[in-house]
């Protein structure tokens, strides 16, 4: 198990070491970086969508109905939940959404590269493979996941605000201003570094269990798997522990 | 020049490859032969260094393949083409970014002059109007040709062809041949190709290597095949109805 660790760990940190040549081409991986992120971020507009607007929906009818006591004033219902939604709620469970979305599609992608030997292909021509494959996918979860973040950070805002709304539970005035009360610009900063941390997590992780997929399309389901299970136990990990740093 | 020297390779307990000598001569077409399973595919994948073998040499020229540093590999794998045997084509471009793909990669030439080689070369194998449908819409036969399009739109100096003929019909499979003496004469290239189609050996096999469960068990030219002794060889070659007319005639 632990040379087992040992060995996935060393061979993940020279996958990323070989990486960092030089282009062979600059404008191809300009390119294939826009690509990926596109796919990445517009494909992943919807999900992040749903699922920001219903936590945030959810959040704030569970928050009123823990606040049963009168002398809470009802504002702290808004800044509960957009507290919870900029440090928590849309930085870490929108990831685990995106690693299962990105990770299995970057594993499975580059895993089927793998085993029809169109990896080998690359290499044959002269191309550096990992640069070529890993750059582009990383560079971009390093851009649209922060991105997608902060929108899912305003949707999950927006949707406790709706619900408070139109469940009569809260008037939005009275939400935005708890809201306001306790905002700190420094929330903010900690969950664009934990979108940071995670973006990398899940397309670095994802496109090392791809690349080393080995056998047929079987394998390549496993390897999408693991790209996944790894994605999400790593980002609740390092949630853990940069809250245990920073905060 | 490849040459190589008692290369051998092994998976896990399995011996592949069981210590393979020869030379390959630029401008001549070399071709492997032997039965499914004999280690034809391990020894061009090894040859090309995408399999370390585990004993021996592989020498391109002068440099052993083994203590090449990085850049001269790279350097080097820029005059490589290869068809894999199932082709590889990279299916997230069409047909044309395929072939296209190595150019772009490589060459600064604009992009019409990379268009014209691209259908030049697409031509040449026979392609037409395919240019912009994906691999998942076209035949096995048709990706094979593709494959080979991509392999020497950089006009390689050497040229790896894993099985070219399987699943084209002869017509095709004649014209892809042809095609395939015709560059190695025309650029003095160093050609490889894997086959089992002896009707392909007998029509430009130049230098034949037969391959018998990973040992090199007959070495010589295409005429020499007809008249060897050599057992094993016979039984491979003659299995093919054709063949052995052809050989009774000259008897
Ligand atoms: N990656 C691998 N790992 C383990 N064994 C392998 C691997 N690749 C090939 N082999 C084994 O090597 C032997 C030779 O395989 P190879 O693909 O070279 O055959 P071939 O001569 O090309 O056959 P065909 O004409 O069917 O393509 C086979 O027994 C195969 O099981
Ligand atoms: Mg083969």
């Amino acid at each position: 198990m632990l040379t087992g660790f040992f060995f996935h760990f060393g061979r993940y940190t020279l996958l990323l070491k070989s990486m960092w040549k030089r282009p062979e081409n600059g404008a191809i991986y300009w390119q294939e970086t826009m690509r990926q992120m596109v796919s990445l971020g517009v494909g992943s507009l919807v999900i992040v969508f749903i699922i920001s607007v219903f936590m945030g929906a959810v959040t704030t009818v569970q928050t009123a109905y823990q606040l049963v006591s009168g002398f809470i004033p009802r504002s702290i219902i808004g800044s509960i939940v957009s507290d919870s939604s900029i440090l928590e709620l849309a930085p870490t469970i929108t990831s685990l959404v995106l690693a299962g979305k990105i990770g299995s599609n970057m594993a499975s992608e580059i895993g089927t590269m793998r085993v029809t030997e169109q990896i080998d292909a690359l290499e044959i021509m002269g191309v550096n493979a990992p640069g070529y494959l890993l750059m582009p996918r990383i560079v971009s979860a390093l851009i649209m996941v922060p991105l997608l973040i902060m929108l899912s950070t305003a949707l999950c805002i927006g949707g406790g605000i709706l619900a408070g709304h139109l469940s009569g539970i809260i008037e939005s005035s009275v939400f935005i201003d708890g809201a306001r009360s306790t905002f700190k610009a420094f929330n903010v900063g900690f969950a664009m570094s934990k979108a940071i941390t995670y973006g990398f997590m899940i397309s670095s992780i994802s496109c090392y269990q791809g690349y080393y997929t080995e056998g047929g399309a079987l394998e390549v389901g496993k390897s999408s798997t693991k790209a996944v299970v790894f994605s999400c136990i790593l980002i609740l990990l390092s949630d853990y522990v940069l809250a245990q740093l920073i905060l | 020049m490849i040459r190589l020297q008692d290369v051998r390779k092994t998976f896990g307990q399995q011996e592949v490859l069981k210590g393979i000598s020869s030379t390959f001569h630029p401008g001549k077409v070399n071709m492997i032969i032997g039965a499914s399973g004999s280690g034809k595919s391990v020894l061009m994948k090894a040859m090309v260094g995408l399999h370390p073998i585990t004993s021996g040499h592989i020498f391109y020229g002068d440099t052993d393949l083994a203590n090449i540093n990085e850049t001269d590999r790279l350097s080097l794998r820029r005059k490589i083409g290869m068809l894999f045997q199932n082709s590889a084509l990279f299916d997230s471009m069409t047909v044309e970014e395929n072939v296209l793909f190595p150019l772009n990669m490589f060459t600064q030439e604009s992009k019409s002059q990379k268009l014209e080689r691209v259908n030049f070369c697409l031509e040449r194998v026979g392609l037409i109007n395919t240019n912009k449908k994906f691999p998942s819409e076209i035949s096995g036969g048709m990706k094979k040709r593709v494959g080979i399009a991509r392999a020497i739109v950089l006009n390689p100096a050497f040229l790896f062809v894993d099985e070219p003929n399987s699943g084209l019909d002869p017509l095709t499979s004649i014209l892809i041949d042809e095609l395939i003496k015709e560059i190695t004469e025309e650029y003095q290239m160093t050609t490889l190709v894997n086959t089992h189609d002896m009707n392909s050996v007998m029509e430009i096999g130049d230098h034949i290597v037969y391959i018998y469960k990973g040992e090199k068990c007959w070495e010589g030219d295409k005429n020499a095949i007809l008249t060897t002794d050599n057992e094993i060889l016979n039984n491979f070659v003659f299995a093919t109805n054709f063949l052995k007319d052809f050989k009774q005639r000259r008897n």
